[in-house]
C-alpha cells in the first residue's frame, strides 16, 4: 500500500491523501461524523434525507447543472449514509477533480433546502423506504436490529420509521444540517493519480476559508448488556421461510473484532465474492437441504453492533429444524474451537478480498475515511495484519465471548399466505 | 508529478491468439494489481433449449461445478476457497459464459479448474437434486419478487411464445423440475466445445506464461457436435399496445417494466441509440425520465431506461418502482417521454453532454480488471476489432441529432408499447 498522509486544515478539517497511479482517476470523499446512530426519536431517517437534498443543490451550484456537469466529465458520484457516518464522493479523470473540491466545498455550508424540494424528496425517500419493504427480508432485518437495541440507535433502520418521513419538516433538515455539516466534524480523503502536496494546496484553496462551526454534541446512548436471548417473529406474505441469528458484537476498533471476522470467514464465508461452499454452516444446512443459501457478517462499526447470519431456508423445511442445525454448529465451535486448516485457509482469503477491494480507488478513499471516523485511518493498514496474527485461542474466546445465546436476537420470518 | 503511463487496451498491448481448436485467448497485463480476472464465453446459452425445458442451460452451467471426473464438488470447492479464489459458468440468452479471480500467483489453478469444469464434468445425482432443490426454492422466492415478475411478464407480452427471448434464463417451476440428468448430459455433450471460445485474461501475470497455462489445459479439447452458426431471431413487430398486471399481496411499491425490442449489439445504430436512450433514462439524475418521474413527480426513487444489447433484439425498455396509486401517472409520463424521443430531436446541448459523458468516461470503466476485461471480452464478442476503445471517441462523436431520432423511432413506437406492472 503506498503511503498515506493525515494533514488537518486550520479550520479543524481532517485530510487523508494516497497517490495511488495505476489509474488516471481521482476519488474524493468527504465524510461527515453524524450517522443515523445520532438520531432522536422523531427524526429517524434525518440524516440519509439531509443527504438527499444535498444533491438539490446550491445558488452556485444548482441541482440541474451537478448532475449535469459529472456526467459531462465522464465522472461518478454519489453518496451513503450509514449508522456512523454520512459520506459524499465523486470520482472523476484526475485532471478534472477540481470540480468536485469545489461542489463539496459550497455544499458544505451553502445547500438550499428549498421548502418545495423538501416535499418533493419526501415522497422519493418514501418510495426509496417501499421498495426495501417489498423484500421480506427487509422486515425480519428491521425487527431484528429493533429487538437487539432497546437504547442505542442502532435501534431504528437508516432510512427511518415511516411516521417520520411523513412529519419531519425542512426546519429539522436544515437544523440537521447546519448542526453537522463543517469543516472541524468533516474527513475529506483523497485517493488516485496525484501529488500529495500539490493535491494538499488545492484541497486548502478550496476548504480552509471555510468558518470552523460549533462542534455538536451528539446524541448516543450505549446499548446496556443483553439480558437473555430475544426472539422476534414476521407474518409477510412471502414464499419462503428465512431465520435471522445475530449476535452483540464489539466494534471495529476492539481486539476481538477482528477474531470474529477469522470465526466468521470460517462459518458463512470471507465475503468479497469469494464462495462459501466450504464452510461449516453451508456444511450443515445447505448439504443437508436444510437451507438453498447461507450468508453473515459483521460490519466495521463504531459502537458495539451485530453479527448476523442470515439462512434462506427450502421449500418445506422450518426455521426450528435450520435452527437446531445452526446451534450444533456454533455449540461444536463453542466446544472444540477451530482448526488450524481452517484459520490457514482464512488468511489466504482475507489476503484475497482485501487485495480485491482495494483496487478501486472508491473502495481504498471509503474504507480510509470510516476508519478514521471511528479513530484513525491505520486501521486501514493495519487490518491484513491484525488477521494475519489473529490465532485459534483468541477465535476461541471471542467464539465464547460473544457466541451465546443470551447475547442473540434469533428472527424468524414465516410466510403469512402466498400469492393470490 | 510522476509519470502517468495509462494505456487503454488496443492491438498495441492486447496479446491475442487463437489455438488450433478456435479458443482465442487475449491476454493483457496489468501489473498495477495484485490479482488476476478471467473471464470468456462460447455459443450456447437458452437459445439452444426446448420450450418444456427451459432454463436447462442455467442448471447445466451451474451443475458442471458439482462434479467432475476428477474432483468431486466438495474438493472443487476447497480447492478454490482454499486459495481464495471464485469461479462461476453461467448460461446467457446466446452463450455460455465464465468468469474466475484470484490472486494473481493462482491464475494457473483458476485455468486448470476451468479446464475441469467445462470440460469433464459428471453431473453427480445427489448433487444435481440439490442444486435443483436450491434453483426452485430461488424461483418460488421470485414469484413474490415484483421486479422479476414485472420483468418476466413484460418478455412473455413482448416477444410471442417460441421466441428466444419469450422466457427468462432461469427457466419455471414446472420446467426446472421436469430437466433430467440425460438432458444435462445432452446440452453439455453437444454445446461445450472450443468452437469460437474466447478466454480472457487480465492481471498481474505475463501474457506468455498466461497463454502457455491455457494451451497446456485446452488446445486437446475438440467437439465436433457444437454448432457453427448463432441463432439470430427476428425481433417482434407488435401491432397493438399490451398490457398486463400481476397481482401479489403485500406489496408496498408496484413494479413497472415498459418498452420495446431494441437493437441487437451488431446494429449499425447501436451506438446512436446507447446515445438516444442516455438522454431518455440515464443521463444526469436517469435522464428525462428521471427528471419527471423522480425530480419533479416525487413518485419513484428509481426511474430509468436502458437498452439490453447483447447477440439478439434485448429490450429496450424503462424501469420505475412506484405506489400502487401511481402506476398510471407513472405509465403516461414514460410513454410522453418515449414520445418525445421519437417525434423530437433531443437538442443539441443534451447531445453534446451525452457524447462528453460516454468518451469521458471510458478511464472509469477501465479502473479495475473486471472493467478492462469486460471491455475485451465485448470487442472480441461483437467482432469490434481490438482497436474499438481507440476509435471510441470518433464514434461517438460522429453520433447527430438525425442519427439520435433515427434510432430512436427505429425501435420506440409508444402506440404500441408493452406495459408491464407487478404489484399490489
Amino acid at each position: 500500500m503506498s503511503e498515506i498522509t493525515k494533514h488537518t486544515l486550520a479550520n479543524g478539517m481532517t485530510v487523508l491523501l494516497q497517490e495511488v497511479h495505476s489509474a488516471p482517476l481521482i476519488t474524493w470523499v468527504v465524510l461527515y461524523r453524524v450517522g443515523s446512530r445520532n438520531e432522536r426519536t422523531g427524526q429517524t431517517g434525518v440524516s440519509h434525507w439531509v443527504e438527499h437534498m444535498m444533491f438539490k443543490g446550491t445558488e452556485k451550484y444548482p441541482a440541474s447543472i451537478l448532475d449535469r456537469e459529472i456526467d459531462r466529465l465522464g465522472g461518478e458520484w454519489n453518496a451513503f449514509t450509514s449508522y456512523d457516518y454520512t459520506a459524499y464522493y465523486e470520482k472523476l479523470p484526475a485532471d478534472k477533480i477540481d470540480f468536485a473540491l469545489d461542489l463539496e466545498a459550497d455544499r458544505m455550508v451553502n445547500a438550499t433546502f428549498e421548502k418545495s424540494e423538501v416535499e418533493s424528496e419526501r415522497t422519493v425517500i418514501i418510495s426509496e423506504r417501499q421498495g426495501s419493504e417489498n423484500y421480506p427480508l427487509y422486515w425480519l432485518g428491521e425487527e431484528v436490529n429493533a429487538a437487539a437495541f432497546r437504547v442505542h440507535g442502532y435501534h431504528h433502520s437508516i432510512i427511518g420509521d415511516l411516521t417520520d418521513l411523513q412529519t419531519m419538516t425542512r426546519d429539522d433538515l436544515y437544523g440537521h444540517y447546519r448542526a453537522h455539516y463543517m469543516p472541524n466534524n468533516a474527513i475529506g480523503v483523497a485517493v488516485g493519480a496525484f501529488d500529495t502536496s500539490e493535491m494538499l494546496k488545492k484541497i486548502r484553496e478550496y476548504y480552509e476559508t471555510i468558518p470552523a462551526g460549533t462542534l455538536p454534541k451528539l446524541f448516543s446512548r450505549p446499548e446496556p448488556a443483553q439480558q437473555g436471548e430475544r426472539r422476534v417473529t414476521v407474518n409477510r406474505p412471502s414464499n419462503n421461510a428465512f431465520v435471522e441469528i445475530s449476535y452483540h458484537v464489539p466494534p471495529a476498533t476492539h481486539r476481538d473484532w477482528f477474531a470474529v471476522k477469522m470465526l466468521d470467514s470460517i462459518l458463512t464465508g470471507p465475503g468479497g465474492g469469494i464462495g462459501n461452499n466450504t464452510t461449516r454452516l453451508y456444511k450443515a444446512l445447505v448439504e443437508s437441504e436444510i437451507a438453498a443459501s447461507i450468508s453473515g457478517g459483521q460490519s466495521d462499526s463504531l459502537d458495539p453492533f451485530l453479527y448476523s447470519i442470515t439462512l434462506f431456508l427450502r421449500d418445506g423445511r422450518t426455521p426450528q429444524e435450520a435452527e437446531a442445525a445452526f446451534d450444533a454448529v456454533i455449540a461444536r465451535v463453542l466446544d472444540e474451537g477451530v482448526t488450524e486448516a481452517e484459520l490457514a485457509r482464512a488468511k489466504k482469503q482475507v489476503r484475497a478480498a482485501y487485495a480485491y477491494s482495494m483496487e478501486r480507488s472508491s473502495s481504498q478513499a471509503f474504507a480510509l475515511a470510516r476508519a478514521e471516523n471511528r479513530d484513525s485511518f491505520k486501521w486501514v493498514v493495519d487490518y491484513p495484519h491484525r488477521l494475519e496474527a489473529v490465532t485459534l485461542d483468541e477465535i476461541l474466546d471471542a467464539a465464547r465471548r460473544y457466541l451465546r445465546a443470551s447475547n442473540r436476537v434469533v428472527g424468524h420470518l414465516i410466510p403469512s399466505g402466498g400469492q393470490e | 508529478m510522476p509519470t502517468l503511463s495509462h494505456s487503454i487496451p488496443s492491438s498495441e498491448n492486447i496479446v491475442r491468439h487463437t489455438l488450433d481448436n478456435g479458443i482465442t485467448v487475449l491476454v493483457y497485463e496489468n501489473p498495477a494489481v495484485q490479482s488476476v480476472v478471467l473471464t470468456g464465453e462460447f455459443a450456447g446459452g437458452a437459445v439452444y433449449e426446448r420450450a418444456d425445458r427451459r432454463g436447462l442451460a442455467t442448471m447445466t452451467a451451474g451443475a458442471v461445478m458439482r462434479g467432475t471426473q476428477n474432483r468431486s464438488f466438495e474438493a472443487l470447492s476447497d480447492q478454490l476457497e482454499s486459495i481464495g479464489a471464485d469461479l462461476e459458468v453461467e448460461a446467457n440468452r446466446y452463450s455460455v459464459g465464465f468468469d474466475g479471480k484470484g490472486l494473481a500467483e493462482d491464475l494457473p489453478v483458476l485455468v486448470e479448474l476451468l479446464a475441469d469444469v467445462l470440460r469433464y464434468p459428471t453431473f453427480p445425482e445427489a448433487q444435481i437434486e440439490r442444486l435443483r432443490g436450491e434453483t426452485l426454492t430461488v424461483l418460488n422466492y421470485y414469484q413474490q419478487d415484483t421486479s422479476y415478475l414485472a420483468g418476466r411478464g413484460f418478455v412473455e407480452a413482448l416477444y410471442p411464445e417460441g421466441h428466444p427471448h419469450h422466457a427468462t434464463t432461469m427457466g419455471t417451476l414446472e420446467s426446472v423440475a421436469a430437466i433430467t440428468l440425460d438432458d444435462l448430459h445432452d446440452y453439455h455433450r453437444k454445446l461445450f466445445g472450443p468452437k469460437q471460445m474466447h478466454l480472457v485474461i487480465v492481471g498481474n501475470i505475463k501474457a506468455a506464461e498466461a497463454l502457455e497455462v491455457v494451451r497446456g489445459w485446452f488446445s486437446d479439447w475438440s467437439n465436433p457436435d457444437q454448432p457453427s452458426i448463432l441463432p439470430s431471431p427476428a425481433a417482434p413487430v407488435p401491432t397493438t399496445p399490451k398490457r398486463v398486471h400481476r397481482h401479489v399481496a403485500g406489496k408496498s411499491q408496484s413494479d413497472i417494466v415498459m418498452g420495446f425490442a431494441g437493437p441487437a449489439r451488431h446494429e449499425a445504430d447501436y451506438i446512436p441509440a446507447v446515445l438516444a436512450n442516455s438522454v431518455l433514462g440515464e443521463f444526469g439524475m436517469m435522464g428525462r425520465i428521471g427528471d419527471v418521474v423522480r425530480e419533479e413527480k416525487g413518485l419513484a426513487y428509481h426511474s430509468r431506461s436502458s437498452i439490453e444489447g447483447g447477440h439478439g433484439p434485448g429490450a429496450w425498455a424503462a424501469y420505475a418502482g412506484v405506489s400502487p396509486d401511481d402506476v398510471e401517472e407513472a405509465v403516461e409520463a414514460i410513454v410522453e417521454e418515449f414520445r418525445r424521443i421519437v417525434e423530437e430531436p433531443v437538442t443539441a446541448e443534451e447531445l453534446e453532454d451525452v457524447k462528453l459523458n460516454y468518451v469521458g468516461g471510458l478511464p472509469l470503466r477501465l479502473e479495475s480488471n473486471e472493467g478492462i476485461a469486460a471491455s475485451i471480452a465485448r470487442m472480441e464478442s461483437y467482432q469490434l476489432g481490438l482497436d474499438y476503445l481507440l476509435n471510441y471517441p470518433e464514434m461517438i462523436q460522429a453520433c447527430t441529432l438525425e442519427s439520435l431520432q433515427q434510432a430512436a423511432a427505429h425501435y420506440i413506437n409508444p402506440a404500441v408499447v408493452t406495459v408491464s406492472v407487478a404489484g399490489a
